[in-house]
């Protein structure tokens, strides 16, 4: 008699179901029923529940801050550039033979590429491209008085912005697939090779921030160069070949600026299947035109290649991040696991009297259920609290955006759906006790 | 005693091996993370020239218009110590420090003499003569230039070991010529590898921070002279003409200098501050902020150790706490389990000091074989991260003390989580526990 009171007295959930009911009402009343015997045998495992409520806190606290920082990266991985990027490959020249006019030697050189088969267009650039890394960005105003203010404070102010620039031979808007949306492409005579061009064609974003209502075609850009640059086309999209700030990376213009001597970057534009191919034959062509030159290896990339470069530190980050909060997510599970299957078997004994007396098995299955839930509502409840302290924190020392309120109740339910999950495993075994247990001795 | 604790440690073990097992990966995991992490970070955040960095300092003023409105930290935090031409000169000839040099960078375009070989460019450092003996970079053959040399814009040139091992097949190429930008330079001196990590001189020029480091190394006014495309130019004026960046508004050039000791610091700022009141007094110059930072300062100003590192860091600690609260529960239901088991050891005559003794055995062990599977889970990061892409990939490697710290930081983990159950096990009363066998 001594044993059974004292199991009794561990569990605390006897003496409830002695009267036989019909299984349906039973699972209607279960939980407003069952959770008070619950939550005194919790009392009596203080420690354990606490430890796991902690755990489960911890794990939706940081859960949740991963999965923001995962989205936060995946969304600047997935910027769109504007350009048809899976048709285009670059290809790095150095040095002109001696002798030779620059210009003269792009104009071999293109038509050489042109010549490959497969090669739909081709363009000279100074090697920017939207996350190419190699960049220029100018100080742009729409009036020469915010220019002279902008000059004089070393501030761009509210009027003027810094724009990241992009050259190229003639077609470089069609070969780069850019959206021109206003007014045209670029005149033969209007390319210049060193200095500054007459006109420029800049991006949606930039006519917006320069002339907010107004139609920015025919506008003047200062630079502070000698004549001020005149409005012609307005492309769609066009990403800076830098990521600076959030808000100014698609600020962009376009100068009819053939590149200087020293290196030349050619873009090609064919199918995607053929990008390999075509890179190859580039190779040997312009090696063919020139046997002195570079044509670096390093040089010769495919325009994925170089997107994928510029975000590699990302993609490493976005991979390292999934797997802690998958890492987090699995020991949690392995503490719940653990945990339940120690509580089945200490309370096997009171699990057989409780079946002996009439429980189903439902019962004591949705008995460990309902216990978990409890458990990780408490934990819940705690680590969204920690969760907001965590971003706050975050935000102080990383420069992390505000965490969506949204994401909270998503990690809750995440972590309610992983409890269940990992508690159904011992609650199962816990529901396969036969009654037989009570009535053998210890 | 201990082997005794040993024995019932693993008797218990194999009765619950699932679970040991779980518990065992779980702190593996937590560790190998979190050493994996502190590896790069502590790579990342290196003293580059641990013998001396106290005593090398970067110069910084503000040498913006009148105008500016903006703060002279912001602009160091911005420019690093990148100076104007005519300051890094004035501060140079001054000879105030021990040592001194300004240097800037510049891609340089290498012909080997090998008709089969084709040119190709290398990173070069266009510097003054005390460069060398200021950074303690070691000449395997040969000697660095004089400030005679600096002077003449003399036509010569040191090579890194790895080029001269790529051009000249790692014989002694001292005196031979080497062609640079298209003009025939005599090398002097041949470097010992030396690589500092991070490449800390060159954080504000515009170079890379980590891996093998520059190979050409040329006389400042020859560079100069040439012009030279120098890697990051600053300009803060209207009216810039950026083919004469010796008269322009343009910061290019940096400073570093070395003291005698670190006390000495304080004359130099003063030095400094004089020297930039002089200035203003001159109307050259408009603010009188000065800053000195030594170069472990410089580099934390500089944040060379990127934020994603402290972040990766931060996770790997924020999974270890939760790894090492899933060990605690665990383990304290385990030993709840065993309450039987304790209250007969008790009742045979087991102080409470042995109990303890017993449970913190038994969880030091799991921290062991915690550690264990740590440095393996370290080893296999640090692989993973040796085939990054990133610069700094190539030196992730797990160095003695690192090893010693994966078992320090499991068996304290461990510990740890094993206090609580241990101190419930040893307030077990017998008598209630054998009451109801």
């Amino acid at each position: 008699m001594q044993a059974t009171t004292k199991l009794l007295a561990v569990d605390g959930d006897s003496h409830k179901t002695s009267r036989p009911r019909s299984l349906l009402q039973e699972t209607s009343k279960v939980s407003a029923m069952e959770i008070r015997p619950i939550l005194a045998t919790l009392r009596r495992h203080k420690l354990t529940a606490v430890l796991l409520t902690l755990q489960v806190a911890f794990t939706c606290a940081i859960v949740c801050n991963v999965a923001f920082m995962i989205v936060h990266r995946v969304q600047r991985v997935s910027m769109p550039t504007g350009i048809a990027e899976n048709q285009l490959s670059v290809i790095e020249v150095l040095g002109t033979t001696q002798g030779t006019n620059p210009q003269a030697q792009q104009a071999t050189d293109l038509a050489a590429l042109r010549a490959i088969p497969g090669v739909e267009s081709v363009v000279a650039t100074n090697g920017s491209l939207p996350l190419s890394q190699s960049s220029s960005f100018y100080g742009v105003c729409p009036t020469m008085q915010a220019l002279q203010q902008a000059m004089q404070a070393q501030a761009l102010g509210t009027a003027c912005a810094q724009p990241g620039k992009y050259g190229g031979s003639s077609g470089l808007i069609k070969t780069l697939g850019l959206d021109l949306v206003k007014g045209r492409d670029f005149h033969a005579d209007e390319f210049v090779n060193d200095d500054d061009p007459p006109v420029a064609i800049i991006s949606e974003a930039l006519a917006q921030r320069l002339y907010p209502g107004q139609n920015p075609l025919g506008q003047a850009l200062y630079t502070g160069a000698k004549n001020p640059i005149r409005v012609i086309g307005v492309v769609k999209t066009l990403l800076a070949a830098r990521l600076r700030m959030p808000g100014t990376d698609y600020y962009t213009m376009i100068y009819p600026q053939l590149p200087d001597d020293a290196y030349v970057f050619y873009v090609m534009r064919s199918a995607p299947q053929d990008r390999a191919r075509v890179l190859q034959a580039a190779r040997v062509a312009l090696l063919k035109v020139d046997p002195s030159r570079l044509v670096p290896a390093s040089g010769i990339h495919t325009y994925t290649q170089i997107r994928a470069q510029y975000f590699q530190r990302d993609t490493t980050m976005i991979g390292l991040l999934i797997a802690s909060a998958l890492g987090l997510l699995f020991v949690t599970a392995l503490g719940i696991t653990g945990l339940a299957n120690f509580w089945v078997g200490q309370r096997t004994r009171s699990i057989g009297i409780r079946r002996a007396l009439g429980a189903t098995r439902g019962q004591i299955l949705r008995y460990f259920q309902t216990e978990n839930f409890l458990i990780v509502t408490f934990g819940v409840v705690l680590g969204v609290l920690l969760a907001v302290g965590l971003n706050l924190l975050l935000m102080k020392h990383y420069e992390l955006a505000r965490l969506p309120l949204w994401y909270l109740p998503v990690g809750a339910v995440a972590l309610w759906l992983l409890g269940q999950l990992a508690v159904l495993a011992p609650a199962l075994r816990a529901s396969h006790v036969p009654p037989v247990v009570a009535t053998r001795s210890v | 005693m201990f082997g005794y604790y040993l024995d019932l440690a693993l008797r218990s073990f194999k009765r619950n091996r699932t679970l040991t097992a779980l518990m065992v990966l779980a702190l593996g995991l937590g560790i190998g993370a979190s050493i994996t992490t502190l590896t790069v970070l502590k790579l990342l955040s290196g003293d580059p020239l641990p013998q001396k960095s106290a005593r090398i300092f970067a110069p910084q003023i503000d040498p913006l218009p009148s105008a500016s409105s903006t703060r002279a930290d912001q602009v160091w935090r911005n420019w690093g110590n990148l100076m104007t031409w005519t300051d890094a000169m004035n501060l140079l000839h001054a000879h105030r420090a021990e040592r001194q040099a300004v240097m800037a960078l510049s891609p340089m375009k290498i012909t080997p003499q090998a008709l089969d070989q084709h040119p190709f460019f290398s990173d070069g450092v266009i510097t003054t003569s005390d460069f060398f003996g200021m950074f303690d970079a070691a000449f395997q053959y040969g000697s660095g230039w004089s400030a005679q040399d600096d002077e003449n814009r003399a036509q010569v040139v040191v090579i890194a070991g790895f080029l001269n091992d790529k051009l000249f097949g790692g014989k002694n190429s001292v005196g031979r010529t080497l062609r640079v930008n298209d003009k025939d330079f005599r090398i002097v001196g041949v470097l010992k590898p030396w690589a500092p990590q991070p490449r800390f001189y060159a954080v504000s020029l515009g170079g890379r921070g980590y891996g093998n480091g520059d190979a050409v190394f040329v006389p400042l006014e020859t560079g100069v002279a040439a012009q030279w495309n120098t890697q990051n130019v600053n300009c803060f004026d209207t009216g810039v003409d950026i083919n004469h960046l010796t008269t322009a508004p343009c910061s290019w050039v940096s400073l570093w200098v070395e003291l005698r000791s670190a006390s000495d610091a304080g004359a130099y700022k003063t030095f400094l501050s004089n020297y930039v009141a002089q200035q203003i007094s001159l109307g050259r110059m408009h603010h009188p902020e000065v800053n000195l930072p030594n170069l472990m300062g410089y580099l934390a100003q500089q944040r060379v150790v990127p934020n994603d590192a402290k972040l990766q860091a931060n996770l790997a600690f924020g999974f270890l706490l939760i790894c090492v609260v899933n060990t605690v529960g665990l383990l304290l239901a385990k030993c709840l389990r065993r309450s039987r088991e304790i209250g007969v050891r008790r009742a045979l005559g087991a102080t409470r000091k042995a109990i303890f003794a017993q449970f913190m055995v038994e969880s030091g062990m799991v921290g062991i074989a915690g550690g264990v599977l740590g440095l393996v889970f370290t080893e296999l990061g640090l692989w993973a991260i040796r085939h990054q892409p990133a610069e700094y990939a190539k030196l992730a490697h797990l160095d003695p003390s690192m090893f010693i710290a994966t078992f320090v930081v499991a068996l304290v983990a461990s510990l740890i989580a094993g206090l609580l159950p241990a101190w419930r096990a040893c307030v077990v009363a017998p008598a209630p526990q054998l009451k109801s066998v």
